[in-house]
């Protein structure tokens, strides 16, 4: 297949990946200025309150914190591209090597969590559809909200009670290391996902019902039926098909949530990701690794949602096949 | 068909009733529906009533009458469906001598797709948007396990060539968005077709076609059935078309049946008087009028436009209509009949060109014409529920223009809005209802009524009858007719049906495909010798003749472009 810019697809998906790296250099640019204004001397942190000034001086000089901000910033920047997110001020070990395993800590939960939780919710979402206004769509929806009306710790802890503490199936603490059994790492992420799950759930589910409901009485969905086709098929096969855009939008967001949201869940289960290390590192007032995990966690938003868009317009036959 | 086949016919018909029970067989239907308006208490309505009738193998039984007659509702019945709220509460329909209605739902499934199939109005709608084509042309076949993938395609191609769709064997690779409504219209009967059903439905498949594109679907399907001996219920509102391809018409008014008879006898003698309303339901015609000689009220000189600076969608038109006179606007849709009332408007500035009002230029944009330029030109459209606000009552709806043009205000401009409503007789009672409170063509009285009360010097009309009942469009044109004696205002109507032109016009404009093929008066225009493009345009109006569809189709000198 050839590819040329005239086709429109190509031209929309170019087109959503240059807004996207352009709204990350923004982002880069806020998140500079943002820790650019926190009061206090990096220098001074380092070498606590009984500095001399000239040692002071001499470290500003070797960290290049005396140059303009523009030139820093393009400095940092300049840097986060190649890789080097520079070195932490409180351990003085590099961060690229430090986020490395936290993020692909965080991103095997997240990625498990979603393996579970979105052809659940679009499943739930289809029985939902089929038994329309019946007893299992209000059971559906009364579960999932009740679900999503708890605060994640307190899931969290409940879980931790029943299953780790009660019946004593799952452990309490999710410690994962490398090297780690599979089965083992699936038994250790087992609490964590579950609650996540049970998080995002919900939204998703509720999304997926509303948009095939939308189609449901599309004039299609008439045709199938006097087809003489299976209610499942036509659920699955003639509505869901065009209700995906929707679909996809929601269950994206949620997959970033489920990466740069989920602090409160890590903690809980002393899970080594990267919501634990942000929040150590703002405890200890580590600027390079904060700045470095905030831009990582825009760059996995702004990859997701560009992704939902790309999808969602691939989703559409009228741009996959023009005339 | 020629006499001595529809003899044959006949005689095998008589056979056929002694031999076999019938395919269909509709015993004193009742469906219903429940309806509940906002803060009222549900009620039941009865929508279809003591309908029978009987349907012989390979016969096609032609179901006629207005919008709201029911004959969608008893059609569905055929497949055990009912629309919406609407639920079959007593009779019986015997398929095949069986009683499907008393099928539970995984039975009547293998009745769905399989015995009865359905083609619909809006092939556009009916075909889902994400699959191709052909995967779902073959899509009941494959469910219900009649034929393999192999077989079904290779079924489904024969078809697409028997109904004359272009490259047959890569149709089926196209989505409902590459291909035209007249191709997707056949390709809606293929999947009918597909499954080798006993019986089709067909509601209304040609209603929102082009004339010149309902002429060869109407061909193709007559072809169709006619070649794999299917039976058909034929639903429509016109009874020119249904004449072409019917064995039999029941003709319904408000689900009853008010006639039911074999074509020749519905068309060459109908007995009841409504059935001799459609038959004859043209009466209305303009008496000629001589052109004046003085300036024209509109001049659009040497107009060409295009949406996006690229496709000329208007290219060199110029007309001219004279005050208090109409100008009708025929062609096909795509021929930029509707463009050229935007630029008329002011809506879509022209590339070159002028309009002259009144012997002085308009303004090409809309932003730069004044009130008073604005008041003198007015527009009636197509939708009338959509061209008002659902949440205004009538007297806001018609007061507006009063308010804006005229700074009417209180007791004088209400007492003028009822003026307004007397003059397109509703009268008073309806001021405070709303929109949706009225019929399709009270709506549509409303919006003359709105036009009117800016006292205009040219209405535009946009295709204001296309979306009404025969009998209803009679009406507003005969209103339409009297307003423009008492107030001398001229029409621009842009329309594709050619009965309404010939009963309203002074002058007519035959576009195709963005130019002015044909302009004069109306006796000109309407008579030969006609080129090739309003040849076929006129060729393609169905009459009211048995056998008028075959003999177009021998001597008609152009081919449609396949739309």
């Amino acid at each position: 297949m050839t590819v040329s810019l005239s086709n429109p697809l190509v031209m929309m998906v170019a087109k959503r990946t240059a807004l996207g790296f352009l709204l990350l250099i923004a982002i880069s640019v806020v998140i500079f200025a943002g820790t650019e204004m926190l009061p206090g001397d990096v220098a001074q942190s380092i070498l606590g309150q009984s500095a001399t000034p000239e040692a002071l001086a001499n470290l500003r000089a070797e960290m290049g914190l005396n140059e303009p901000a523009h030139t820093r910033y393009f400095n940092w920047f300049g840097g986060m591209l190649q890789g080097d997110l520079g070195t932490s001020l409180s351990s003085g070990s590099d961060i690229s090597e430090m986020i490395a395993s936290r993020l692909s800590n965080t991103l095997f939960l997240a990625g498990w969590s979603a393996l579970v939780a979105v052809p659940l919710a679009i499943f739930l979402g289809m029985i939902a559809v089929h038994y329309r206004d019946g007893f299992i769509d209000k059971f559906i929806s009364m579960t999932t909200l009740a679900a999503i009306s708890l605060p994640e710790f307190f899931i969290g802890y409940l879980l931790i009670m029943f299953f780790a503490v009660t019946w004593n199936l799952f452990p309490s603490t999710s410690i994962i290391y490398e090297g780690m059994p599979f089965l083992d790492q699936m038994t250790a992420i087992a609490l964590p996902c579950a609650t996540l799950t049970l998080v995002v759930l919900a939204h998703m589910m509720r999304m997926t019902r509303a948009a095939i409901l939308n189609v449901m009485s599309s004039p299609y969905v008439e045709t199938a039926e006097l087809k003489g086709l299976s209610p499942f098929k036509i659920i699955f096969h003639h509505a869901f098909p065009n209700a995906i855009s929707p679909i996809i939008t929601v269950v994206v967001l949620n997959m970033a949530y489920l990466v740069v949201g989920v602090v409160v869940v890590e903690i809980i289960f002393v899970y080594p990701g990267m919501g634990q290390l942000l929040v150590d590192h703002v405890t200890k007032r580590d600027v390079p690794v904060v700045q470095a995990a905030g831009l990582i966690f825009a760059a996995i938003y702004i990859f997701l949602n560009m992704f939902a868009d790309i999808m969602a317009i691939i989703a559409n036959p009228r741009l996959r096949h023009p005339k | 068909m020629s006499h001595s086949t529809q003899v044959t016919r006949d005689l095998n018909r008589t056979e056929n009733t002694k031999a076999a029970p019938p395919l269909l067989d509709v015993r004193n239907l009742r469906i219903g529906a429940n309806i509940s308006f906002p803060g009222e208490k549900n009620h039941h309505i009865v929508i279809v009533d003591k309908i029978s009738f009987q349907l012989q193998k390979g016969h096609v039984l032609g179901l006629i009458g207005e919008s709201g007659a029911g004959k969608s509702t008893i059609g569905l019945s055929a497949m055990a469906y009912g629309r919406g709220g609407c639920e079959i509460t007593g009779g019986e329909v015997f398929l095949n001598g069986e009683d499907i209605l008393s099928f539970n739902h995984k039975s009547i499934r293998q009745i769905r797709g399989v015995k009865v199939a359905y083609v619909a109005q809006s092939a556009a709608a009916a075909f889902n948007p994400a699959h191709r084509l052909g995967d779902q042309v073959i899509e009941s076949a494959l469910e219900h396990g009649l034929m393999s993938r192999t077989e079904a395609t290779a079924f489904a191609d024969q078809l697409f060539d028997k109904l004359g769709l272009p490259e047959p064997d890569k149709f089926g690779q196209r989505y409902p968005h590459q291909v035209s409504g007249g191709q997707l219209q056949r390709a809606m009967t293929a999947m009918a077709l597909c499954s080798k059903p006993d019986l089709i439905v067909f509601d209304e498949p040609t209603t929102a076609l082009d004339v010149t594109t309902q002429i060869d679907v109407l061909a193709a399907i007559k072809h169709a059935i006619r070649e794999t001996h299917t039976a058909a219920l034929y639903i429509t509102h016109d009874l020119a078309v249904v004449a072409q391809i019917s064995d039999e018409i029941m003709v319904l008014k408000n689900g009853k049946t008010v006639e039911y008879g074999t074509t020749e006898q519905i068309i060459n003698s109908p007995q009841e008087q409504y059935t001799q309303s459609l038959v004859t339901v043209r009466s209305t015609q303009k008496p000629v009028t001589e052109s004046p000689d003085k300036t024209p009220l509109l001049r659009v000189e040497n107009i060409s436009a295009s949406y996006d600076g690229v496709n000329q969608i208007l290219s060199d038109i110029s007309l001219q209509l004279h005050a208090g006179q109409t100008l009708s606007i025929v062609g096909e849709s795509g021929s930029g009949k509707s463009t050229m009332a935007r630029v008329v408007t002011g809506l879509l500035p022209q590339q070159q060109g002028k309009v002259l009002f009144n012997g002085t230029p308009l303004p090409a944009e809309l932003k730069r014409r004044d009130k008073e330029q604005l008041r003198r030109l007015q527009m009636i459209y197509q939708m009338a529920d959509v061209a008002m606000n659902p949440r205004q009552t009538i007297d806001q709806i018609i007061g507006r223009p009063l308010e804006f043009y005229f700074g009417l205000r209180g007791a004088e401009k209400r007492r003028k809005v009822i003026e307004l409503l007397e003059l397109i007789e509703l009268g008073e009672k309806y001021i405070d209802r709303y929109p949706a409170e009225l019929s399709g063509g009270q709506k549509q009285r409303i919006c003359i009524a709105r036009a009117l009360a800016a006292k205009p010097d040219l209405i535009i009309c946009d295709e204001v009858t296309s979306a009404l009942d025969p009998l209803v469009a009679e009406e507003i044109l005969k209103l339409l007719l009297r307003l423009q004696e008492q107030y001398q205002v001229a029409y621009l109507f842009i329309t594709h049906d050619i009965a309404t032109v010939r009963a309203i016009s002074d002058t007519i404009a035959v576009m195709y495909q963005g130019e002015l093929v044909r302009f004069g008066e109306r006796s000109q225009v309407l008579s030969p010798p006609y080129d090739d493009y309003t040849d076929l345009l006129l060729s393609s109006v169905p009459e009211m003749e048995l056998d008028w569809l075959d003999k177009v189709l021998s001597s008609r000198r152009m081919q449609s472009a396949g739309h």
